[in-house]
């Protein structure tokens, strides 16, 4: 396998996690936040690092350069591909904004200690191809925001359930899934459950309470983090993708596409900022996993455009929402703020986020949702434009929710609520990357193409089953065997 | 140089002159460096005097050259060429654009000229300008387009600058209320758009006009589909026209748009955005002359639009409301014209009617004040005399058709009541039944409680108390 320049992989993993302790121990929540930026900024550098120097290589994967945990264990646990490249410098920026657009009152509530160690397990996550570690580190990162919801005093019961039925079904399926041969039925169950368990993840209708409750009940912050990575279209990726047969593949996309919709609607009947944004969200990561389980070129191409579109932006939307929220305190959308005049920069970055999202023209949002879009249609012809309707109904959602907290009054305050710098500065940067994407969207086109092929090809590898191993015979040796 | 060189530039400069105004704007904004009302009223009068210099240089070397189709390439502006997808960027000049690119150009240029004095010293100065800046673009992409998906992106910018711009006075709830509602008729109409333009991609596998519409230029062209997929897409892309123009059953958004600043009002409702559905049925008039039906579909849909125009605005009492009513009656008829297949007559119609309406709306307020000052000089009303010509029989149908033009044929109402009022209430239940899930499982309540209000159910213009018991009622 080749070899990347540096041991980026290892160095972006082990920084945060590193720095998750040294923040830990530290009582001035000031000084821990500015450690924390560092250590996120550096992070955010070698992710960054890693990505142009697998650009240089031209080849599907690569590990790291002196790969210790090669060394020890004589596996490559942590290698990076096509797929994984983009995303661990997505996953680092999101962290990086978030911890840098977090104002002073709120680090007393915000904790910079987990939201690190939360950040080395999702890169540790992204940058795994072992399904035994993928689905070890998943398991592992629901516990941070669990943590904070005790912290909080808030009731954990739905959270719990939720993710402990994600993690039963993610050990039962890939049990299953080792313990079966390729093509067999005991495989197409394991295929099954980590399907199920992808969903849950990923907050597919009608398993998606735990996600409004964790938006309810969590810090904004920690709610973002831990859903706008995508970690549930990351273990469909690397678990179902690979070894599911083509019908379970277009049953996800169907469930996915209804809830798309589903979300959308629900999105345009909600009053509070955070329930309205958890169910935005919910629409466009199940638009997601419609490309992902088409299975088709465009499609998967289309999809992975737009994991890395709405990561983007709905990660710059979730942090002016926060921002906002800052300032306000909790946003209900029953009435108007009118805070325009106050903080003319967030309102438009909220409006750009907002339409990058929906795959404004201009936005890197467009590519994403055209190819998902045709891939849709060609899948499903009659029901794919049912993608089409989904994106129009999140954009009047917001554009219903800008105009409720930035305008329809005149917002009285003594205080200055102005955006501050730092602030400034993480809408600059998102700012830049939306409409640059939207501008030249060929470079990110072509290589999440290649990627897309890659993954197809892989998946045709691993599912195509030896002759007297196919589904179909494993079905008739069940039936004899039960006869006799 | 030869002609087909000079002809690239002369386009480019048509299209690169709206896009580098917008560039300069956004930029300026976005990096916090805001531009003084000069500069950018400069700015504003260069980037249109190019763009209108360039497109009327076209018209003259087309017609000295006897050219009747000039493209121009921007090639690809992102592809897949193994799959055969591409999103191909190409302008079109040809009697259809050319005369529209133009007249997009002067009116901009006139309402330019005209804001740079109306809204003097106003704090939305600049985002008045910016709003434009994606209005002159989006119309010149839209005039232009050589591929249907060019021609959306445009349609998705001047969606977008007229829904902001009638939002510009947005510390009072009214107007935003009724950009959220143009906003929203805009998306459905967008969605039908692209519906259309992907399944017109599917069926003739490709975007371009030139492909879709056969050999010929403008209006000669064949459309290469059959008669049934002409009728889906021809339905679709009429609904797509109709949410856009504000044709039946959409009207109900026209006059509440002019609760922007009369110079938006003008220039979108007026003039320029209220003809673009009616472009757009120009620009795949071939696809409308495969299917009998979708034509008669068009002439129903023209004419009862211009009726229903035509009885509204006989009752408003605003002059506003009453010239964006004049408008749907016109737009109605230009669209019956599209349907019985006078191209040419509807094309004249739109730029007659566009350059009449758009003096119309500038004059409206000052008329006001000169009426006052005329008044004051007699010393009595101009009111003339009224009833001596009133017909004496038939009274029972005149109420019933005065009720009907009040209520502006309940399209407002009939959309809410049989749209949104239960989409509303069918989500509304589901929401409460998930926080029943929510509740049921950690025994605690959740906190979005209280009966959520739709984005799609907004105030009527309060012009009067009928129109905002509807509202109110509809805000259970």
């Amino acid at each position: 396998m080749s070899e990347l320049h540096l041991p980026w992989l290892e160095i972006s993993i082990l920084l945060p996690l590193i720095g998750a302790l040294v923040v830990c121990l530290v009582q001035d929540r000031d000084v821990a936040r500015r450690r924390c930026l560092w250590i996120c900024g550096l992070t955010f550098v070698c992710a960054v690092g890693e990505w142009l120097d697998f650009g240089t290589l031209h080849v599907f994967e690569a590990h790291d350069h002196w790969d210790m945990i090669e060394a020890v264990f004589h596996k490559d646990i942590f290698v990076i591909d096509e797929l994984s490249a983009p995303l661990l410098p997505l996953a680092a920026l999101v962290y990086l904004l978030t911890v840098l657009a977090t104002v002073r009152t709120k680090v007393d509530r915000f904790t910079f200690g987990w939201a690190l160690f939360s950040e080395a397990l999702l890169l540790a996550t992204l940058a795994c191809k072992e399904p035994w570690v993928i689905i070890g580190l998943l398991i592992v990162s629901a516990l941070p925001p669990f943590f904070e919801l005790v912290a909080r005093g808030k009731c954990t019961r739905v959270y719990v359930f939720h993710m402990s039925t994600f993690a039963a079904l993610l050990v039962a399926g890939q049990t299953l899934h080792d313990l079966s041969s390729t093509g067999s039925i005991i495989s197409v169950t394991a295929a099954v459950l980590l399907a199920l368990a992808a969903l849950i993840r990923s907050g597919i209708a009608p398993l998606h309470c735990w996600m409004t409750d964790l938006f309810e009940k969590a810090t904004f912050g920690t709610a973002l983090l831990y859903v706008t990575p995508l970690a549930g279209a990351y273990a469909a990726m690397r678990l179902v993708l690979p070894i599911a047969p083509d019908w379970i593949l277009r049953a996800v996309a169907l469930v996915s596409l209804a809830t798309a919709v589903y979300s959308a609607c629900m999105a345009l009947v909600q009053t509070e900022a955070r329930r309205f944004f958890c169910y935005l969200f919910l629409s466009h990561s199940s638009l997601v996993l419609v490309g992902l389980e088409l299975v088709t070129p465009i499609g998967l191409t289309g999809a992975l455009c737009v994991w890395l579109s709405v990561g983007m932006s709905l990660a710059g939307f979730g942090l002016t929402l926060r921002a906002i929220e800052a300032r306000t305190g909790t946003l209900t959308l029953k009435k108007f703020h009118g805070l325009y005049d106050h903080t003319p920069v967030l309102a438009a970055f909220f409006l750009l986020t907002g339409l990058a999202s929906i795959g404004f023209p201009g936005t890197i949002g467009f590519v994403g949702a055209e190819l998902v879009l045709e891939g849709a249609v060609e899948v499903f012809p009659a029901i794919g434009f049912v993608v089409v309707l989904a994106s129009a109904l999140n954009g009047i959602a917001i554009m219903h929710a800008y105009f409720r907290i930035f305008t329809g009054t005149r917002h009285v305050t003594s205080v200055s609520l102005c955006a501050r710098p730092r602030e400034r500065l993480a809408v600059l940067v998102l700012t830049l990357l939306i409409l640059g994407g939207g501008f030249f969207p060929q470079p990110g086109v072509e290589s999440r193409y290649h990627a897309a092929i890659a993954l197809l090809e892989h998946r045709e590898i691993k599912t195509t089953p030896p002759p007297d191993e196919s589904a179909i015979s494993s079905l008739v040796a069940w039936f004899t065997a039960t006869k006799h | 140089m030869d002609v087909d060189s000079i002809f690239t530039f002369l386009g480019t400069c048509v299209v690169i002159s709206p896009a580098a105004l917008l560039l300069v704007f956004g930029l300026t904004s976005l990096l916090g460096f805001p531009l003084g009302e000069r500069i950018m009223a400069r700015c504003t009068q260069a980037s249109i005097v190019t763009g209108l210099t360039a497109a009327v240089l076209i018209l003259f070397m087309m017609l000295a050259t006897g050219t009747r189709h000039v493209t121009v390439e921007f090639g690809n502006w992102f592809m897949i060429p193994e799959q055969h997808f591409h999103f191909h960027v190409k302008f079109l000049f040809d009697r259809l654009s050319v005369p529209f690119a133009i007249l997009s150009f002067v009116l901009c240029g006139t309402i330019g000229a005209f804001t740079t004095r109306y809204l003097h010293r106003e704090s939305g100065y600049r985002r008045f300008f910016l709003c434009y800046a994606v209005f002159v673009l989006g119309m010149i992409l839209s005039s232009l387009a050589g591929t249907i998906e060019t021609l959306f992106i445009g349609w998705e910018l001047v969606g977008l600058s007229s829904a902001l711009l009638v939002a510009y006075f947005h510390e009072r709830p009214a107007p935003v209320r009724n950009a959220q509602r143009v906003w929203s008729v805009y998306r459905i109409a967008d969605a039908s758009f692209l519906i259309a333009a992907l399944t017109l991609h599917h069926l003739t596998g490709e975007g371009d006009f030139d492909g879709l519409m056969g050999s010929g230029s403008w209006p000669e062209g064949q459309a290469t589909i059959s008669q049934g997929h002409a009728l889906f897409v021809g339905l679709l892309l009429l609904v797509a026209a109709a949410g856009k123009s504000a044709l039946v059953p959409f009207s109900g958004w026209l006059p509440r748009a002019m609760e922007g600043p009369t110079p938006s009002s003008a220039v979108f409702y007026g003039s320029l955005s209220v003809h673009l559905g009616a472009f757009l049925l120009l620009r795949v008039s071939p696809v409308l002359e495969q299917s009998t039906t979708l034509c008669v579909a068009v002439v129903l849909l023209g004419l009862v639009s211009a009726v229903v125009g035509a009885l509204i605005e006989r009752v408003q009492t605003d002059v506003k409301s009453a010239l964006a009513f004049a408008s749907l009656t016109q737009v109605g008829i230009i669209v019956m014209e599209i349907g019985c297949g006078l191209r040419y007559i509807a094309l004249i119609h739109i730029i007659g009617h566009a350059c009449m309406r758009t003096l119309q709306l500038l004059r409206a307020p000052t008329l006001l004040h000169d009426y006052h000052t005329l008044e004051n000089a007699i010393g009595g009303h101009l009111t003339g005399e009224s009833g001596s010509n009133e017909p004496k029989n038939g009274q029972r149908v005149r109420t019933w058709l005065y009720r009907f033009a009040l209520e502006r044929a309940c399209l407002d109402a009939s959309l809410d009541r049989f749209i949104v009022r239960p989409f509303v209430q069918a989500f509304r239940w589901c929401n409460q039944a998930e926080e029943r899930w929510t509740r049921f499982l950690s025994s605690r309540g959740s906190t979005n409680s209280g009966p959520p209000p739709s984005p799609l159910v907004v105030s009527v213009t309060a012009n009067t108390s009928t129109d905002n018991a509807v509202t109110e009622a509809f805000h259970v």
